[in-house]
């Protein structure tokens, strides 16, 4: 089984104080929701798998203008309950963000704000355990972003792909070769990740559709390397 | 619809059926796709299993197996399954493993289903069993060609230019000129009308070309009855033909006019210029030309053009029954020119003979990589000591000629030349007697080409003759048809294909695939079998079917489904040998599996299971797996 964690999260217990500290409806009823219990098997999880796209790296300067989720469970990925918002920036989007993730200032032009989709996106994140390939970009923006439309941030346990792919890469490397090499060179990337699962090279960078990447490539690391029936404590963080 | 999920909606529009279907379906499907992992080695759906969709292969591979676990296909990116469990009260019929790491789009039931009720290409990609889509496919290709689909009446213009027996040369002459015909049907009109109405009226035909030199030249008083003066023997066509089979019989009798009755009575007359606004009349002016040429040397310069009207031909949308029998009509007149010029070297043969084609040519079914198979029937007054060197040198004349002209000399020596196949008329009785009456797997094996033999030159009756004995000989003499079965099955389709590879139905791979070894050959041999079987005269076996469908020794709709098989892998084998000599590569039967579209693969696979099928019913009915000594 996985490594036990660093320090493993008490979500229940934080989700319950949170619930109470609130003051903003949305959020109260978000942590109301509540969370599956610590015990309950992977394969009964509902997942939903997160991701953004940012005008930069730093969630202190830059915004989120691009959200794509997509719910699913270990055996399926449920693309008719897919979605993807496009949000306008507080900032002018710089040149080299626009060819990473191709939304342009005229895209933009007709989206809405954060403060408009708050609502949308917190009903279908609630009591589903979010799934992320690299967590702090979306747990930190999404804080920052809602803690400045409503002066309260918000927290969420996550199951990161990308944390899952750097304890597999550890489990199976071979001292000797790192030794030998210099470490290991293997990338834990989205993409890299999903190749060593035979999955397909999808276009990166759309928000839905690294959704459905990372979706896709947590189901083949659970058939991997993981059993179903263990209890989802043992993944979140 | 979600623009961002163009990514998987480009996907499946590269994929049939998908890559047939409007916009607003594909962004129906793609909006309710589920998506599925599976790990290498992980079964997708089981036996008896409830269905809810249909799997479109997005990576990976998956191998679909019949009930007793039979390898049934391999299926790659793009490939669907599911979809006949889905058509059938949604149980899996044939399950479905993983077998490299594979990720699954699932269409659900409800979508599926309304892709199925609006959609009818999608429907009938979905729906319809191997054999019904190779149906389709090879109606369509004929669909889409004048020649195999018109009927030869839509060409009558005029009546019948008809002319009495008792009527004078002159009176015809000038009838011809006034009606301004280039030919005259004889009629007899006295006969006695028949019960069975078997008798025809027409009794002959004379032509311009006939006044020319069988009058003119002869200096005949033209007051002679016209009778005196026209050919007996009129090829006709009854008026239901298609067109493509006027042009097959006017290139394999070399005659410009063909007479179309209707009931027995001649309804009119089609000339070759009436044909010729179909075909590029490039085979019919080869054949004349071929006629014309005086040394070997000149044939050879000539036979580089057949590679040329052969390419013409399947440029033209020909089916395969029209290339194989302009192709062998072809090389019928080559060989029939060669043995005229041998005569006139060698002078006159000291006892009759009947030059025999036999194989392909004699099937009606050559193509343009072809050997020579040849052998000669002789009187039963040949004397050996006496003749044999003058037949020898015939022989030798002959397939050299051929060599030459591009018939490469038979790699078993079943020719003329080999002295083993020049046999009197009752020898060859004999031998024929010998092998049917006491079969033997192992010498039938390279025999049965002589069982599709057609007399070229010489006594033809006796090629006729040999037939007729050899139909009543093996028919019903089920030891016989059970060896000939047999030998039938040692050459089998391989399963399909998977990626660039041939896959063989033990999961084998290979890179390429003989068409006419693992195709046609299997299917002649097969078709060979049931139509001895029912006594058919037939050789070309589209012919031979037609007998076996009427004689309805075959499952309902089975003998039509081999047609289709024959059909399609024949013209998939002349598509690809075109396409080489239009290259310039030397071409061969060998086929790549990168060199063939989807489509052709597709239809490939069916014709295959076809060809399978019937051998596994040749197998049974006619006792195959018997012991033979």
């Amino acid at each position: 089984m996985l490594n036990r964690l660093e320090k493993a999260m008490d979500w229940e217990r934080i989700f319950r104080a949170k619930k109470e500290d609130s003051h903003h409806s949305l959020l109260a009823s978000f942590y109301a929701k509540g969370l599956p219990n610590k015990d309950t098997l992977i394969e009964d999880i509902e997942f939903l798998a997160m991701d953004f796209e940012t005008t930069g790296l730093d969630p202190a300067k830059d915004d989120i203008i691009s959200i794509g989720i997509v719910p699913f469970q270990l055996n399926r990925v449920y693309l008719n309950q897919s979605f993807q918002w496009t949000i306008s920036p507080r900032k002018q989007l710089n040149e080299s963000s626009v060819v990473i993730h191709g939304i342009t200032h005229s895209d933009l032009e007709k989206a809405p704000d954060m403060s408009e989709i708050i609502d949308a996106l917190l009903s279908r994140m609630a009591g589903k355990v979010i799934v992320v390939h690299y967590n702090p970009i979306e747990r930190e923006f999404l804080d920052k972003a809602i803690k400045e439309r409503i002066g309260e941030g918000i927290v969420f346990p996550v199951i990161d792909t990308m944390y899952l792919e750097n304890l597999i890469r550890k489990r199976f490397r071979n001292r000797l070769l790192d030794w030998l090499f210099g470490g290991s060179t293997e990338s834990v990337r989205l993409g890299q990740s999903r190749e060593r699962y035979g999955l397909p090279t999808y276009t990166p960078h759309h928000a839905l559709t690294d959704a459905i990447a990372t979706a896709e490539l947590l189901q083949a690391q659970m058939a991997y390397h993981f059993d179903p029936k263990s209890p989802i404590k043992d993944f979140w963080i | 619809m979600e623009a961002e999920l163009f990514e998987i909606q480009k996907f499946l529009s590269k994929h049939p059926p998908f890559d047939d279907l409007p916009k607003d379906a594909l962004d129906l499907i793609t909006q309710h796709i589920e998506i599925s992992y599976y790990r290498a080695g992980s079964p997708v759906i089981k036996i008896g299993d409830h269905l809810q969709d249909l799997f479109v292969i997005r990576s990976g591979v998956v191998e679909v197996y019949r009930r007793k676990g039979e390898l049934y296909n391999r299926l790659d990116t793009g490939d669907i399954f599911g979809q006949m469990g889905l058509l059938t009260n949604n149980k899996v019929i044939f399950p479905a493993t993983a077998t490299e790491d594979t990720l699954l789009y699932c269409i659900p039931d409800h979508v599926f289903q309304i892709m199925y009720e609006r959609h009818d290409a999608f429907a009938d990609f979905v729906e319809l069993e191997d054999n019904a889509r190779l149906r389709q496919t090879v109606s369509l290709s004929n669909e889409q060609n004048d020649l195999t689909t018109s009927k030869i009446k839509t060409l009558l213009q005029n009546e019948a230019p008809v002319i009495h027996k008792s009527e004078t040369i002159r009176n015809a002459a000038i009838k011809m000129d006034e009606e301004n015909v280039s030919a005259l049907l004889v009629l007899d009109l006295d006969q006695p009308a028949h019960e069975d109405e078997e008798i025809s009226p027409l009794i002959g035909i004379v032509t311009d070309r006939d006044l020319c030199t069988r009058v003119v030249a002869k200096g005949l008083d033209p007051n002679h009855d016209i009778a005196s003066v026209m050919s007996t023997e009129v090829i006709s066509l009854d008026h239901n033909a298609y067109v493509y089979e006027a042009m097959i019989t006017m290139l394999r009798y070399n005659t410009h006019h063909l007479p179309i009755l209707k009931d027995k009575a001649p309804i009119g007359i089609i000339e070759a210029t009436d044909i010729v606004r179909y075909e590029s009349q490039n085979s019919l002016l080869l054949v004349s030309s071929i006629y014309q040429q005086q040394s070997i040397e000149d044939l050879v310069l000539l036979a580089k053009q057949v590679k040329d009207s052969f390419v013409r031909l399947v440029n033209e949308d020909a089916n395969a029954h029209m290339v194989g029998s302009a192709m062998s009509v072809i090389g019928r007149s080559f060989k029939q020119r060669l043995l005229e010029l041998a005569e006139e070297k060698l002078g006159p043969p000291p006892v009759p003979y009947c030059f025999l084609a036999l194989g392909s040519m004699g099937r009606d079914e050559q193509l343009i990589v072809t050997d020579q198979d040849n052998a000669l029937i002789l009187d039963n007054h040949f004397d050996k000591k006496k003749h044999d060197a003058y037949f020898a040198q015939l022989a030798a004349f002959v397939c050299n000629g051929l060599d030459q002209c591009g018939y490469t000399y038979c790699t078993g020596d079943i020719m003329a030349t080999n002295p083993i196949w020049r046999m009197t008329q009752k020898e060859w009785e004999d031998c024929f007697a010998d092998w049917i009456d006491d079969p033997n797997p192992k010498a039938l094996l390279n025999a049965s080409i002589f069982f599709d033999l057609d007399g070229i030159f010489g006594r033809l009756k006796w090629a006729e003759q040999l037939n007729s004995f050899i139909v009543r000989r093996a028919r019903r003499n089920n030891r016989f048809l059970a060896c000939l079965a047999r030998n039938a099955l040692n050459r089998t389709p391989p399963l399909g294909f998977f990626k660039n590879f041939v896959m063989e139905k033990d999961g084998q791979h290979n890179n390429s695939i003989n068409l006419k070894r693992r195709g046609t050959a299997p299917l002649v041999d097969l078709i060979r079998v049931h139509a001895l079987a029912i006594g058919s005269h037939s050789r070309n076996s589209f012919e031979r079917l037609d007998d076996i469908i009427d004689a309805g020794i075959l499952p309902k709709g089975k003998a039509q489904d081999l047609k289709d098989a024959l059909e399609f892998i024949s013209m998939v084998r002349i598509r690809h040998q075109a396409i080489d000599v239009q290259n310039e590569i030397d071409p061969d039967n060998n086929i790549e599996p990168e060199n063939l579209s989807d489509f052709e693969r597709r239809n490939l696979k069916d014709a295959f299971q076809i060809l399978s099928n019937g051998q596994n019913f040749l197998k049974y009915r006619y006792q195959a797996s018997n012991q033979f000594k």
